[in-house]
């Protein structure tokens, strides 16, 4: 097996994953039944991709491997997600520009990757742009209505942006493995930084108190923050307490 | 024309089984029943959302969670069509949500009782929405155009629920030891709510009953209910379970399933908001609604100072 | 009329018996987004038709909302929203001066007309 090329899908995979399991806890409880549908799509694109990828990453392992041995019987420390994915909802203005940041990073990268020679990758990365390419519209036009908005939701999307801003670096820092792969994705960041960018200043919306903040790494490798013990607790209890059962 | 007339025109109507449209005359209590029942719908749905969303974040697989997900989003869907179906006679979402709020406005009891383990997902997919399919197929012929539309493309997806529901129970049955007491524990607890969801036996009215009379609905609580028991009694065989019911037996000469008494005490303290989850289920669906009120407000607010701009240029 | 609306049914539990108000009939100043009717065209070439309504602050969102709620199964290739507030509807009422003079052209439909059997297609 190549090692590097499946920590690669599972870091893909994992982040897909975490997202959208922390985006499915909006399910029933949305600010309006319409972009509670809304946002229950992107989750389910989301967890669709994860799937993709883990059985991508399953037949690269080998063996009985599943996807879902790979999802649910890894540890903390073995789970490769961004850290950006698992920070915590907090308000819709946090939630979506959560969303925003993401899904504007997988627009880059995905775009690198339908260009890969893995053609399973590539094939993925194919499918999934077209869902990619509607979250980065639907969450850009939330971080537009907010930034306008009114003041408050002004001062909560500017407050969001200070408690994600130090996750967005990570994305961009090549590890082992994607170096292994030569798919350092520090290319990706102009494009991603001038997009978001320009959605920010439409939505009047400042970089300068983020500017320089310092940017929290780790996720990528198995280093997470405090977050991920719950949400893997919470995601993987049945199948640790009931192990070796189908469903 | 004299309201006689236009009453006697209406009931014509009805009775030639021609849809009442939202501009169409009806008398006033026509319209203030359907707005009750079907906001009293659309609300069940809502929080209907939040016993299955219980679940979604511990699904047992990746394929059971996208499932659930689905189909608690379908569940607002189904809100949102009815919502809209009762905004045709002249009542506003938002006033329909601050009567659920308020308490005016009720939900079916049914989601007042707590999803204690995943099999509560199979046992609700089944014996719930399956008791709920039995009351929306009879509906998708209810005589309010809009109401009549919105159960029709309900039902359509609504199959999905149900057939999902006996098939995750279906894999417990066929499974360890403790996932096959996990399946009969839960249908033990949804059993008796299940029967409940189709109201007090018919002997409790005496009076004229204009809800058929007026065709918005077609078949009476004990007919329904009659009918789930002979279908459930049967599918319960399939998983090699039993139902909690000592006195359930087919009765040869009724050509139906007996069974025994429900806890109408129960009922009625679950119905006057002493039910296991009544106070979670609407601090849920409140808190859900003001911590939106602010983003609802932006959204708005942008969209007016985009109309002005557009305006101006 | 209420009075006689004593039967219950699943999902319509009467205000007195679970010590409800009775609903409010006053229409409170409503701050709902706007209603917006929907259509769609469920494959290329068929018309659009109306299948139901939302609430949206703009056109776009609308054209969002409609997606998200009403193709999640593959239901539509094309979508119409118009803002309710805009649609004239006919008078109910004026049905009979409206419709019913059609009734009597029945020689606009094809099937008026005798035709010998040897005339074919036509």
């Amino acid at each position: 097996m190549q090692q590097a090329l499946f920590d690669y899908t599972l870091y893909l995979a994992d982040s897909a994953l975490i997202l959208g399991q922390r985006n499915s806890a909006w399910c029933g409880h949305g600010p309006i039944l319409e972009q509670d549908i809304a946002i229950t799509n992107i989750t389910l694109d989301l967890i669709g991709q994860s799937r993709s990828l883990y059985q991508y990453a399953a037949q690269l392992k080998g063996g009985d491997a599943t996807e879902d041995s790979l999802a649910y019987l890894r540890n903390e420390r073995e789970y490769k997600n961004c850290l950006l994915a698992e920070r915590p909802n907090g308000d819709w203005g946090q939630t979506i520009l959560r969303q925003f940041l993401f899904s504007c990073f997988q627009r880059e990268l995905y775009t690198q990757l339908t260009k890969e020679k893995d053609s399973t990758l590539a094939a993925i990365a194919t499918k999934s742009l077209k869902e990619v390419n509607y979250h980065c519209r639907w969450s850009g036009e939330w971080v537009l209505r907010l930034g306008d908005g009114t003041a408050e939701s002004h001062t909560r999307l500017a407050t969001a942006l200070e408690n994600l801003w130090p996750y967005t670096g990570e994305l961009f820092k090549g590890v082992e493995y994607e170096l292994a792969l030569g798919m350092d994705p520090a290319s990706l960041y102009t494009p991603w930084l001038s997009a978001v960018q320009s959605t920010f200043e439409e939505a009047t919306l400042s970089l300068a108190p983020v500017a320089s903040c310092f940017m929290q790494l780790g996720g990528k490798t198995g280093i997470h923050t405090e977050e991920l013990g719950y949400i893997l607790a919470d995601l993987q209890y049945m199948q640790r307490a009931y192990p070796g059962c189908d469903w | 024309m004299e309201m006689r007339n236009l009453e006697e025109l209406f009931q014509q109507k009805i009775d030639q089984e021609v849809k009442i449209e939202p501009k169409d005359w009806m008398p006033d209590a026509y319209r203030k029943t359907n707005i009750r029942q079907i906001s009293q719908h659309a609300h069940s749905e809502i929080v209907g959302m939040l016993p299955e969303g219980n679940w979604i974040s511990r699904a047992p697989s990746l394929k059971r969670k996208a499932i659930l997900i689905a189909k608690v989003q379908d569940e607002a869907g189904h809100g949102l069509y009815l919502y809209a179906a009762a905004e045709t006679l002249g009542q506003s979402r938002e006033q329909m949500i601050n009567d659920l709020h308020s308490g005016k406005a009720k939900y079916s009891s049914i989601f007042n009782y707590p999803t204690l383990t995943w099999a509560d997902m199979g046992a609700v997919g089944w014996l719930v929405d399956g008791a709920a399919i039995m009351n929306q197929v009879m509906l998708t012929r209810t005589s309010y155009g809009p109401y009549a539309r919105a159960m029709v493309r309900i039902c359509k997806e609504e199959s999905f629920h149900q057939r999902q529901g006996f098939e995750t129970l279906l894999v417990l049955s066929k499974g360890s030891e403790a996932q096959r007491a996990l399946c009969q524990d839960a249908i033990n607890r949804w059993w008796w709510p299940s029967l409940m969801m189709f109201g007090p036996r018919d002997s409790e009215s005496t009076n004229s009953d204009m809800s058929m009379k007026w065709k918005i609905k077609r078949k009476t609580n004990d007919e329904l209910r009659q009918q789930f028991v002979d279908m459930i009694a049967e599918q319960v065989k399939l998983l090699g379970m039993t139902l909690p019911d000592p006195n359930l037996r087919w009765n040869e000469s009724r050509n139906h399933c007996d069974f025994g008494e429900i806890n109408w005490d129960e009922f009625w303290q679950v119905v006057k908001g002493n039910g296991p989850c009544n106070k979670e289920r609407l601090e849920a669906r409140k808190k859900a609604w003001e911590d939106g009120a602010w983003v609802r407000e932006a959204a708005q607010a942008h969209a007016n100072k985009q109309r002005t701009r557009n305006k101006a240029a | 009329m209420l009075h006689f609306i004593k039967k219950l049914y699943y999902g319509d539990i009467p205000d007195a018996s679970s010590g409800a108000a009775p609903l409010n009939d006053k229409q409170q100043p409503a701050t709902d987004w706007p209603l917006w009717e929907v259509f769609i065209r469920s494959k290329q070439g068929l018309d659009h038709k109306h299948v139901g309504s939302l609430h949206a602050t703009d056109a776009q969102m609308a054209i969002e909302n409609a997606r998200d709620v009403y193709t999640r199964r593959q239901e539509g290739v094309s979508i119409w929203v118009v803002e309710s507030k805009y649609i004239t509807a006919s008078n109910p009422a004026e049905a009979g001066e409206l419709y019913e003079p059609a009734a009597d052209k029945v020689y606009r439909h094809p099937t008026f007309y005798d035709l010998p059997d040897e005339v074919k297609h036509m």
